[in-house]
């Protein structure tokens, strides 16, 4: 039973919505957290553990450096204010995901705090969002509930347990409250979360690959009036794992919300499960803001300080952000909005910035990326950069088209002896035998049987209808098997036929 | 009795390196000890778990490295082939550790605690493990699931505890040497009312690694032995920086054993804690607690009077803050990965239920009752006023500390109020069982050092009275230098070690002991 929506246009006409996202970042580091044991994806379970991650008798946690840089270089990328001096706290709840059965956390002291990041969606319009903190905490283990109908505890015969991801890094952003939005909220929640998960990526600091957990984004919504102040009681809806589930969960509660509040009903806080297959949630369990997790400062750790010195040296590290990076870059090219957009969204911008740095002109890097690697990584369901084109074999290829030695069509074959890797550009057209059939001899004669095999055409021509010659051109191609000029065979028809073009 | 068992570790070492003795003979004679005292009705009961191949054959792993003589024998530790006994709370390959509960009994742990590792690299033949309160709750060893320790000066009175075990091993010549940890006094109070010497680092001087906790930021593992020597020897061997102990100190606490063999008091200022005495304590520990400082000024102390009137509030900060620590450092006992699992009798089968069953048996009352108070301390809308007074209370405390180590180089006062009651006495009435501790509790608040050492028997029921030296954090060697000295001056008196006067245990014995 889904609950019941007002459409999106009915819930804009009567009420604003504010938003509100925590998205976890998985770090890449190469040990966990607090243990020396592997951070790594994938493995047979229960293989990346030791005594620490078992939260076995005795054991106590250290933090790992690496991670806490990484976790600064995030607050940084965001605009935060880094924390001098900060602790970790326990947060006690009992869940055998967690082996402690408390999970170590950040609390009233997160390491980075009161930052922002501009958003910009689609057609340019930026929204700012405020971010309230950034702290650093270990994941959970995960749990498999077997035999049960929903996959959830409840109901299940039994539970299997991975506890590989348990002590996983993880920082963990929250906004402050998204205020303004209107009905581009859903759009700019997708934007958030395709951002920051941009700039871990950039940063280096995330694999951030939405599928595998390494960014998850927990979504609150909440809908006042329209023009009011006063906030109304949010949902959160947990783990919404895609960028196009995160647009489509806000839709949808901005919608159910509507319809509760439009029916004179009182939204419940509480968490929502999401649910792809139908683009719907359903209740999780009631949440309140008295959530008794009886943190405390965590004893076994010392608190960290971070000097000023470590940061500015870590501010040093940082890469150009995305976002100022494709805006220099935009202009540096010349791109038109939906080109650039095109390139962004077909995953080239680097590959073009490297063809380009490599002698390409940014025309002819987009002309081949664009117009021939994007098409083929699809059909072999790839990336693009994962053909093995480099960017000097593809200024090497455009030069031999501009050189005259090969057509496009021919250009393309030797493009796929290339990624066939049977050499360069030029050995790959050596060895398929393809040069381009320039002596006009050749040519004519094989123009004299196409326009004497369609004589119709040769009329039309005749007649002035100049587009006409596309045919008679199509018939050349065909007989020389691609290898002429086709600019050059257009030349001679129309000389021919006495047209002047 | 046996001369080797009654030899201090120091002792020991000496002849071992002289080949009088060989390290298979001590160990064999203390294995011996533990089987003659240890068992049965009115044993002793100190050890749980007894090592003896493992102990054995470490022992025969030194004799013959000092057999072959070269570098390997030249290598050797001091203290190798002397052996140890270690409180069961310290996690051990190849025995089992049970924190003296339910919920571990049986559990083996995969890893060595890191003061283990050091004992092993040392080559200290490991007799076996000590029993001791739950978890280390309690200062009896009464609140052990596996039945009391009894105190070797009387069978019938308590050990102290929560290290009953370990005291009462080092008490009956069963072991010259073992491990303790002390949260709250757990290592000085069994020191004191068995006659033995026993240690609290200083916070962080010795690594936790391995030490199942119970307050993450009160726990330390310290010696227990008949000798400030040893006790300074065993230190220097356990401590050190630990990267797997972020509250570890990397400072280097290796002029101990100098310290307590240079012991003196000439010139020294020796600060009486006007709060740790007077009422609630009795006359014979008073009495002989005054004598101590008349010795002290005798060799040349300066004794002065200092006050730390924060102390008053030691004891209730304390069971806030343990207890705290507690709740969530026991939470991880829920029968899922390791230890005990219990079913619910009826009823669904689900995962709330096994962890509230298992919890329910596994844990025995004072455990159960330190969870509740610390679960109840850290609530929503009653931390401030509980967790948080109390971590200001620790301020206060800390600074306490800080003036009277202005006026004094070091501190003084008995170790515990009483001398051992008698079993089952307090069990009933936990307020009195707690005000054991008011004397030792101040020093884990602040993370300074403390020593325990006899200072003679009680008039009212010749039964051993500790003495207390409190230092500054950082300053364990100043401890042992002065505890050195009063210790030399008190034996002077007495004609030999305390322990010398204390009855006579075992097939040897000439009548019951009551």
């Amino acid at each position: 039973m889904s609950d019941p929506t007002l459409s999106f246009d009915e819930a804009m006409e009567q009420f604003d919505p504010v938003l509100g996202f925590e998205v976890h970042v998985e770090l890449n580091t190469k040990t966990k957290m607090f243990s020396s044991a592997p951070n790594a994806f994938g493995d047979h379970p229960n293989s990346n553990v030791n005594e620490v991650d078992l939260g076995l008798p005795g054991v106590l946690p250290v933090v790992n450096k690496a991670a806490v840089e990484s976790s600064i270089k995030i607050g940084l990328a965001l605009n935060c204010e880094i924390a001098e001096y900060c602790r970790f706290a326990r947060k006690n709840y009992f869940y055998p995901d967690t082996p402690k059965n408390f999970q170590t956390s950040q609390y009233d002291e997160p390491i980075a705090h009161d930052g922002w990041i501009d958003i910009e969606l689609e057609d340019g319009e930026v929204f700012r969002v405020e971010i309230e903190r950034a702290h650093m905490e270990e994941d959970a283990g995960k749990l498999t509930h077997m035999g049960g109908a929903t996959g959830r505890i409840q109901g299940a015969e039994y539970s299997l347990v991975d506890y590989n991801r348990a002590g996983v890094p993880l920082v963990e952003i929250v906004t402050k409250p998204i205020v303004g939005a209107g009905r581009r909220a859903p759009e700019l929640a997708r934007a958030y979360v395709s951002a920051i998960r941009e700039i871990v990526k950039n940063l280096g600091v995330s694999d951030a690959r939405m599928e595998r957990g390494n960014v998850r984004c927990d979504a609150n919504v909440s809908l006042m009036p329209k023009g009011a102040t006063k906030f109304g009681i949010r949902s959160e809806t947990k783990n919404v794992n895609s960028l196009r589930s995160v647009e489509h969960a806000v839709r949808h509660e901005i919608q159910r919300h509507a319809a509760v509040l439009a029916s004179g009903g009182k939204v419940t806080q509480e968490t929502r499960h999401w649910h792809e297959d139908t683009r719907t949630t359903t209740a999780g369990r009631p949440k309140s803001d008295a959530d008794d997790y009886r943190y405390f400062p965590e004893p076994d750790l010392v608190p960290i300080v971070a000097t000023r010195e470590w940061v500015e040296s870590l501010r040093a590290q940082l890469p150009e952000p995305p976002a100022e990076r494709r805006k220099r870059l935009k202009a540096a090219w010349g791109y038109s909005d939906p080109e650039f957009r095109d390139v962004v969204n077909a995953g080239v911008m680097d590959a073009i910035e490297e063809t380009i740095a490599a002698g390409a002109t940014p025309a002819a890097a987009r002309k081949w990326w664009m117009g021939e690697i994007v098409g083929r990584a699809k059909v072999a369901d790839v990336d693009p950069g994962e053909l093995g084109v480099t960017s000097e074999a593809i200024v090497e290829l455009n030069g031999l088209v501009e050189g005259g030695k090969l057509n496009n069509k021919m250009a393309g074959q030797v493009l796929d002896g290339v990624i066939a890797g049977e050499g360069t550009p030029t050995q790959v057209m050596e060895a398929r035998g393809l040069v381009l059939v320039s002596d006009d001899g050749a040519l004519l004669e094989a123009i004299d049987s196409a326009l004497a095999a369609q004589p119709d055409v040769a009329e039309k021509i005749r007649g002035g209808k100049v587009q006409a010659v596309g045919a008679i051109v199509g018939g050349v191609m065909k007989a020389t098997r691609g290898q002429a000029d086709a600019g050059r065979v257009r030349e001679l028809i129309l000389e021919k036929l006495g047209v002047n073009a | 009795m046996n001369e080797l068992i009654a030899s201090t570790a120091a002792e020991l070492a000496e002849k071992l390196a002289a080949k009088e003795v060989s390290s298979e003979e001590v160990t064999r004679a203390h294995l011996e000890r533990i089987a003659e005292v240890d068992g049965g009705e009115r044993g002793v009961h100190a050890f749980l778990h007894v090592n003896t191949e493992e102990a054995l054959g470490v022992a025969r792993e030194v004799d013959s490295l000092r057999a072959a003589g070269g570098d390997d024998a030249a290598e050797l530790h001091p203290l190798a082939g002397v052996p140890i006994a270690i409180k069961d709370l310290i996690v051990t390959v190849g025995q089992p550790t049970t924190a003296g509960s339910r919920m571990l009994e049986g559990w083996m742990s995969p890893y060595d605690a890191t003061v283990i590792k050091k004992i092993r690299a040392a080559k200290l033949p490991i007799l076996g493990k000590t029993n001791l309160d739950e978890f280390a709750m309690g200062s009896s060893t009464e609140h052990s699931a596996f039945g009391p320790t009894r105190n070797p000066w009387d069978l019938d009175r308590i050990p102290g505890g929560s290290g009953g075990g370990s005291a009462a091993a080092v008490a009956a010549f069963e072991a010259p040497l073992a491990l303790g940890t002390d949260t709250g006094g757990s290592i000085r109070q069994p020191g004191a009312v068995t006659g033995t010497v026993g240690v609290k680092p200083t916070y962080g001087a010795v690594s936790r690694y391995g030490a199942i906790a119970m307050a993450s930021s009160l726990d330390q593992i310290g010696p227990v032995s008949r000798s400030v020597l040893d006790a300074a020897l065993l230190q220097e061997l356990i401590g050190g920086h630990d990267p797997f102990d972020s509250t570890s100190l990397t400072d280097s606490f290796d002029t101990l054993a100098e310290a307590a063999r240079n012991g003196s008091v000439q010139g020294l200022r020796i600060g009486v804690v006007k709060e740790l005495g007077g009422e609630g304590f009795q006359p014979g520990v008073e009495a002989r607690f005054r004598e101590a400082l008349e010795l002290l000024r005798g060799a040349g102390a300066e004794v002065v009077e200092v006050s730390c009137p924060n102390f008053q509030y030691a004891l209730g900060a304390y069971y806030l803050i343990m207890p705290s620590e507690v709740s969530s450092n026991l939470a991880k006992f829920d029968g899922v990965r390791y230890g005990l699992r219990v079913l619910p009798k009826d009823g669904p089968l689900t995962i709330e239920r096994v962890m509230g069953a298992t919890r329910a048996a596994g844990f025995g009352d004072e455990a159960k009752r330190r969870i509740i108070l610390g679960t109840y301390a850290l609530s929503a809308g009653y931390y401030d006023a509980y967790y948080g007074s109390a971590q200001k209370v620790r301020t206060l405390i800390q600074r306490d500390f800080d003036a009277a180590f202005a006026q004094a180089d070091v501190l003084i006062s008995p170790t515990a109020p009483t001398t051992a009651f008698r079993l089952g006495e307090k069990l009933d009435d936990p307020l009195a069982m707690y005000l054991n501790d008011v004397a030792t509790i101040p020093a884990n608040l602040a993370g300074v050092p403390g020593l325990s050492l006899p200072g003679g028997l009680a008039d009212e029921d010749g039964l051993p009275v500790g003495i207390q030296l409190l230092a500054p954090a950082r300053e364990d060697a100043r401890l042992y230098r002065v505890g050195a000295a009063l210790e030399s001056l008190l034996e002077a008196q007495w004609g030999g070690p305390l322990l010398s006067k204390a009855p006579v245990l075992g097939a040897a014995k000439t009548g019951e002991v009551n």
